[in-house]
């Protein structure tokens, strides 16, 4: 048996002798090499987000329009006498979700465009030379932050619109509309963000990005609107059914139209494009020049 | 250390970097040097596996970049100061750039420290000026303690003090024994801090020697003489077999290292000489001789470039726009 060692506070001080491996002469830094992975991009990318202006005000405007928004359209009601003859009273969230997703588009986008447009994108891809677990990583923590945020925000005004209008005949929702009106629809949302998050890595201008999501949002229904020739009655009734408004009041059940998506099918549809637009884009960030 | 072999980029037929092929070491400041539009900033964003290079190749330590899993502690970059999210304070941009490597938090605060930004670390990078946004753009390169550092033109928006500090921060960066990489388009400033120079034109490879080679190759020496006898000076001049260049104001030039046989000719004939000083041409000089061809956005002269005296130092295209 050797002498006993004095115990080695490890995990305070680093090996700093433990250094670089191959010897290419030169100087040896003290800081530890680490092998970096997907939880470092992860810790970057939620310092980031969390230490811009912009979160505060987009999530901000966003609560502040889900929340009032709900609230005035319940508190109108509940006053009127009008007898709601068993509707759901979660659909009185839709309005300032719909109006709100604006918000979180227009967050989506920045997250990855406003580093285009401030130079940020060399700094981070040097840092990070891995370009797919860049998106990733600001997909995963977007996608958290819209979410978390979305529910709390949808499932607020879900719960004041249920005791505010239990009195003018709305029904008890059941456990799976409380489902969708709250978990489905916000995970909807935070997928809607997400898309714009990926067009805004594609497109790689925030003005461009936000343009091209808001008109994704809302060309389809304004363009259904207006068409009234007879002959493209088919086109006009799937521009309504599949527009982005539409499909998120399918949480609600009170969709437009009776046929086209129902139950949870607008998230599949969203997620099917999400998940194509995100290949796409790693695909494009890994062959253009950053 | 960073090689390249025949790095090439091009961009639709124009050639950007055309078949680079150098190495710049540890231990010393490696000056990279060219006109405007010449390639540098490609070749750097190439070395850092931002642009894909067309053909050819870069390692650093003998790896691709790309495969480096914590590149800042191999490799620090400045490309420009302004290469950052101006609603984010200096600490939280240190801050995202460190978590990403797993650098320690405490780097932030000490890289802060050395460039001289604590004081503002909470306020945000957009209210900087563009020497301070400089600074931080360094400190972003020190913070993973990297063995190979690269400067994109990093004296552009210092003042004197930053100037000053930033020479001397490149010298006792290679003196610990890193490798220092250092663009710039100002050959003074050159003079100052690299000892080893590559200098490109056009995407080509021009020169890749050490600092005091260079200027011997690629400069003349002449010697500079003033006198009130001109006219009798010449004519002495003349027998000796020694051509003489009038460079204007009494001013008269020979090319060659011949202080001595022409200090010894005007003695013997008991001329009164003001002024017998061997000269060497400004590394400007040098730098403008060979790049004269390769000059990507040419100011119209004639006239064949005139290698002009260096009465001063000048900004280099200063004085070719003369001639």
């Amino acid at each position: 048996m050797s002498t006993p060692q004095p115990p080695m506070p490890q995990a305070a001080v680093p090996n700093w002798q433990a250094a670089p491996g191959p010897s290419y002469g030169g100087y040896t830094s003290p800081i530890p090499v680490v092998r970096t992975h997907l939880g470092h991009a992860l810790a970057s990318e939620w310092t980031k987000i969390k230490s811009v202006r912009s979160t505060i005000w987009t999530l901000g405007v966003f609560v502040v329009l889900v929340v009032g928004i709900g609230l005035l359209a319940a508190v109108v009601v509940s006053n009127s006498s009008s007898e709601l003859h068993g509707e759901n009273p979660l659909s009185y969230g839709f309005f300032g979700l719909l109006l709100g997703s604006m918000c979180i588009i227009t967050l989506g986008v920045l997250t990855t465009a406003s580093e285009y447009g401030t130079g940020m994108i060399r700094t981070t891809m040097t840092a990070c030379p891995s370009r797919g677990r860049v998106l990733a990583a600001k997909s995963i923590v977007f996608f958290g932050v819209a979410f978390v945020v979305t529910l709390v925000a949808a499932g607020f005004i879900a719960f004041v619109d249920a005791s505010l209008l239990e009195n003018n005949g709305a029904k008890d929702p059941s456990a799976g509309e409380w489902l969708k009106g709250t978990v489905g629809v916000s995970l909807y949302i935070a997928l809607l963000g997400l898309l714009s998050l990926i067009v805004g890595s594609i497109i790689r201008h925030s003005a461009g990005a936000i343009t091209v999501m808001i008109g994704a949002v809302l060309a389809p229904l304004v363009i259904a609107l207006f068409m009234f020739s007879q002959s493209l009655e088919d086109v006009r009734q799937k521009l309504f059914e599949y527009s982005i408004p539409n499909q998120m009041s399918v949480f609600y059940s009170n969709s437009l139209t009776e046929s086209g998506p129902s139950g949870w099918d607008p998230l599949w549809i969203i997620a099917s494009v999400t998940a194509v637009a995100f290949a796409g884009a790693v695909a494009l960030l890994e062959q253009r020049d950053v | 250390m960073i090689e390249l072999s025949g790095l090439t980029k091009r961009y639709g037929d124009k050639v950007a970097v055309n078949n680079l092929t150098f190495a710049v070491r540890p231990g010393i400041v490696t000056g990279f040097l060219g006109p405007n539009g010449a390639g540098k900033s490609t070749t750097m964003r190439m070395m850092l596996g931002l642009d894909r290079p067309t053909a050819g190749d870069v390692r650093i330590d003998g790896q691709h970049y790309d495969q480096l899993k914590d590149p800042l502690k191999f490799i620090g970059a400045l490309l420009d100061a302004k290469a950052m999210h101006g609603g984010r304070s200096a600490f939280n941009h240190l801050l995202c750039l460190a978590q990403s490597n797993g650098i320690p938090n405490s780097r932030v605060h000490e890289v802060l420290d050395t460039v001289g930004l604590t004081s503002v670390a909470k306020k945000k990078a957009k209210g900087f000026s563009l020497g301070m946004g400089q600074r931080l753009g360094i400190a972003g390169a020190l913070l993973g303690d990297p063995r190979i550092l690269m400067f994109d033109e990093p004296v552009n928006g210092l003042d004197p003090e930053g100037i000053h500090w930033i020479r001397n921060l490149m010298k006792s960066l290679a003196a610990q024994g890193r490798t220092v990489f250092v663009s710039s388009h100002l050959m003074s400033e050159m003079a100052l801090t690299a000892d080893h120079l590559v200098v490109i034109g056009q995407g080509r490879l021009l020169a890749d020697t050490s600092m005091a080679d260079f200027i011997q190759q690629n400069s003349r020496s002449y010697v500079r003489i003033r006198t009130p006898q001109r006219e009798r000076l010449l004519d002495v001049l003349h027998q000796a077999g020694i051509t003489v260049v009038e460079s204007g104001s009494g001013v008269l030039e020979v090319d060659g290292g011949k202080s001595e046989q022409i200090g010894e000719l005007a003695a013997s004939h008991q001329l009164v000489l003001h002024e017998l000083s061997p000269q060497q041409a400004s590394l400007e000089e040098a730098f403008m001789q060979l790049t004269a061809e390769s000059v990507e956005y040419h100011a119209h002269s004639d006239a064949p470039l005139p290698v002009a005296p260096a009465e001063q130092q000048q900004g280099w295209g200063d004085g070719w726009k003369k001639g």
